[in-house]
């Protein structure tokens, strides 16, 4: 490990769930209005995950009032208060992003089966 | 003013702020660096410090070059830089500088070799708008337009903002805000981005001009 791969493990507070693009997740973000903190979530399908370590982030979609809203989280975020995955998808593809151009039906993901 | 140091870029990361912002960081390995040679206005007539950085095989440095490292009683350097001093009275040669001068908080300079570009056209150089791409432009969507004027004066301006090679010059960052300081290993993180490519040759200084109220 050279020194700035120690010094990100270093910054690594806490371990994020494990998930994968297609699982659907509920992101606790801490929202700060003046001087209160409160709690948002925001939840949706992760549509694309960037590992790079400490730098990694992971974007999640969802389909707001007919409007489609992406969010783009750093998973190291401090912000972050807590990532439930849902559901995990069955998906053939690392990113996601052909479900921007899909709506209704074309746009489902199937439940992965573990056995 | 003091000596200042040399280091080596390590590369690039992020930190976040206790507010959740995310912060581009370089990181830097610095020092230690001994004091191989100090010069006062009496012997040299100015006042500076040198210093080496990083151990040499000492079949690699130069013989005569050896000898001055030999009468500071340092072992030989890959590098030796020069720094002003206003006191060089503070240093004595075999002295070690380490990162101890520098805390978390304080803003430095840094000193560096840009990365070099090559022969670059005036667009990318000096950010000239360039040509038109369409209504019959032609051969000169990048160009960069008029260079003057006519008869008078008759000639081009000297310095003039050209095509020519960019980057691969010396490139001082002012006020960089230092993040971190790991004194074990020798680990300088500063706020912002630093001259030069991984692994190239970085000198840093207390900051010159004080901070922007």
């Amino acid at each position: 490990m050279n020194a700035l791969q120690m010094f990100e493990q270093a910054q690594i507070k806490a371990e994020p769930p494990k998930f994968d693009a297609g699982d659907t997740l509920r992101v606790h973000v801490r929202v700060i209005e003046g001087t209160r903190e409160r709690i948002q979530v925001f939840e949706g399908v992760c549509i694309a995950l960037r590992n790079a370590g400490y730098r990694s982030t992971f974007t999640v979609r969802k389909v707001s009032f007919g409007e489609g809203v992406e969010r783009l989280f750093p998973l190291y975020s401090p912000k972050l208060d807590k990532i439930e995955v849902l559901r995990k998808g069955d998906v053939r593809r690392a990113k996601l992003y052909y479900l921007r151009d899909r709506t209704g039906k074309g746009a489902r993901i199937r439940e992965k089966r573990d056995w | 003013m003091r000596a200042g140091l040399i280091g080596r870029k390590l590369g690039m990361s992020r930190i976040f702020s206790p507010d959740g912002k995310s912060v581009a960081v370089t990181l830097l390995k610095v020092g230690p660096c001994p004091v191989v040679g100090v010069k006062s206005v009496e012997t040299n007539g100015y006042n500076a410090v040198q210093l080496g950085f990083e151990e040499a095989k000492p079949s690699r440095v130069q013989k005569p070059v050896r000898g001055i490292y030999a009468k500071a009683n340092v072992a030989p350097q890959r590098m030796l830089k020069e720094f002003r001093v206003s006191e060089p009275g503070n240093y004595q040669p075999g002295q070690v500088l380490t990162l101890e001068q520098i805390e978390a908080g304080v803003r430095v300079d840094v000193t560096g070799r840009s990365v070099g570009k090559g022969f670059t056209g005036s667009m990318r150089r000096w950010g000239f708008r360039g040509g038109r791409a369409t209504h019959g432009a032609h051969l000169t969507h990048r160009s960069p337009g008029s260079i003057g004027q006519c008869q008078t004066p008759g000639r081009v301006f000297k310095n003039k903002k050209m095509a020519g090679h960019m980057g691969d010059e010396n490139v001082t960052v002012m006020g960089l805000i230092v993040a971190s300081v790991d004194l074990e290993q020798n680990l300088l993180v500063v706020k912002g981005s630093v001259p030069g490519s991984k692994g190239s040759v970085v000198y840093i200084r207390d900051a010159v001009k004080a901070a922007r109220k």
